[in-house]
């Protein structure tokens, strides 16, 4: 006989409204990039209206979460779940948050003649999103070994940074004119660099999840 | 008008059906006031919790319901007391048809000196079922619905007694559910119970709570948290009548209490 199944029901409750909302900020985070590429001011004025549902989806988990903390008395793995998710949730809303800013700089940007192709920003993006997803997945099948795993790819997005940092740079340096479109590229890569620092804290959420450490990823 | 009149009805959830309604209930024993002035609705299929502290008069409210009270000499009810619109103290109202209708289940459990069947048996049988198999029909259904069936399907026929305290609680809920009550009124169920056997109880609680309207007398204020939908806390005042401070979904009641004296009485600040 299973004990607690109200809690545990409720419990992954929880995790499936963390997983639907990760889907909306993989969704913000792909749109606003698409909004970029395709110069779409509809797309990224979508991306900024779309925000508060964000935060309303946070704020709604994070109520659920103190309604199970104040009548469930969640202990050990149960209790380091919760506070894991009231972790995981504030940094997925700041992860849209960046989604978002990317969507207010692609409204500034208008309709500038492109600077150059984008390449290594869209694949900032799109490891991202990857690295949000299968942070997710460690955090629901409770895997350490994977989240350390995702931890140590923040590099490759760091190398993409300095990567575009360099290149747009060199833009810069050779007409003063670009200064302008290639800041805001900057930006926007600049962006995306947080975002997947705040994957790595996700993934040192799960962590100690699943080993009751904290431990400190250097990101 | 005290404190207790002011609990309205609108913090109840709103999709629910009142299965029992009490309006301006006070109880005295003889001269002295155990309740004051109650008004409050008791959803159906829901779990209704009463807290507070000792001697608040959680239980002597309970027994309100199957008019266990009248057992008591001096004991003497005002205010109105509805189960599904009909006055349970009306002088027509016959109390063992009531009684089976409101079922009650015991703070320490208290199985009859016979063997398991018999004690699921009984209810039925004294209501006229003496069918054979009928009987075991209901005794396995009643088992069932208190999660006990696999325990003791075995040994049936063994005594009430050699079953652990856990087990002897869910016996004594199977006996309750054999006469199909529509209200089940649990008071201190888990109190003489370890904590693995409590928990058993509060899922056996949650189970049962689809089919039946229960309200449960509890202490363990973590118990009503974790157990009931809807919370009523009491508290008595200082002419030691109890009285109603504060009544609405458990969710609420125990995150954000919108009477001082809950939030304290929850926060252990006194109680």
């Amino acid at each position: 006989m299973e004990m607690r199944t109200t809690f545990h029901k409720k419990l992954r409750e929880i995790q499936d409204d963390v997983l639907a909302m990760g889907s909306m900020v993989e969704k913000a985070n792909s749109r606003s990039i698409e909004a970029l590429k395709g110069r779409d001011l509809d797309t990224a004025r979508s991306v900024i209206s779309d925000d508060p549902k964000i935060n309303r989806k946070r704020f709604e988990v994070e109520e659920k979460c103190i309604q199970i903390i104040a009548t469930q008395q969640p202990m050990a793995g149960d209790l380091r779940a919760i506070i894991c998710v009231l972790n995981v949730i504030t940094e997925m809303e700041r992860i849209a948050d960046h989604a978002q800013g990317i969507a207010k700089i692609v409204l500034m940007i208008g309709d500038e003649p492109p600077l150059k192709p984008l390449i290594d920003i869209p694949r900032m993006a799109d490891k991202v999103n990857d690295m949000l997803r299968r942070s997710l997945d460690a955090f629901i099948s409770r895997n350490a070994d994977a989240a350390r795993q995702i931890t140590a790819e923040d590099d490759e997005v760091d190398d993409l940074y300095n990567q575009v940092f360099r290149e747009l740079l060199s833009f810069m340096i050779e007409d003063p004119r670009t200064i302008t479109r290639a800041t805001r590229l900057i930006w926007v890569a600049h962006n995306l660099e947080r975002s997947a620092d705040r994957v790595t804290n996700i993934c040192e959420r799960v962590i100690y999840l699943v080993t009751g450490k904290m431990e400190e990823i250097d990101a | 008008m005290t404190a207790a009149s002011t609990v309205s009805r609108d913090r109840m959830p709103e999709h629910s059906t009142t299965k029992i309604r009490t309006e301006g209930v006070s109880l005295y024993y003889g001269a002295f006031q155990a309740l004051r002035n109650i008004t409050l609705d008791i959803p159906e299929r829901a779990i209704t919790a009463i807290i507070g502290p000792s001697g608040c008069g959680k239980s002597t409210f309970l027994r309100i319901f199957n008019r266990m009270n009248d057992l008591i000499p001096g004991a003497r009810v005002e205010g109105t007391i509805q189960l599904e619109g009909i006055d349970i103290y009306d002088r027509c109202i016959d109390v063992v048809e009531l009684r089976k209708r409101v079922g009650m289940v015991f703070q320490k459990p208290n199985p009859f000196p016979m063997s398991v069947f018999e004690n699921v048996a009984f209810g039925p049988r004294r209501h006229g079922g003496n069918n054979r198999g009928e009987l075991a029909d209901i005794v396995e259904k009643s088992l069932r619905q208190a999660a006990l069936w696999d325990e003791v399907k075995d040994k049936l026929d063994k005594s009430a007694f050699d079953l652990s305290g856990g087990q002897q609680q869910r016996l004594c809920i199977a006996r309750v559910l054999a006469v199909e009550p529509q209200v089940i009124l649990m008071d201190e169920p888990c109190s003489a119970l370890d904590p693995v056997a409590t928990l058993k109880i509060e899922d056996l609680m949650r189970q049962l709570s689809n089919s039946y309207t229960i309200v449960i007398v509890t202490h363990n204020m973590q118990q009503a948290a974790r157990a009931s939908d809807i919370s009523a806390f009491l508290l008595m005042e200082p002419d030691r009548a109890g009285v109603l401070v504060e009544c609405g979904p458990t969710s609420q009641l125990f995150t954000s209490p919108k009477d001082k004296r809950t939030e304290d009485y929850i926060t252990g600040r006194f109680g």
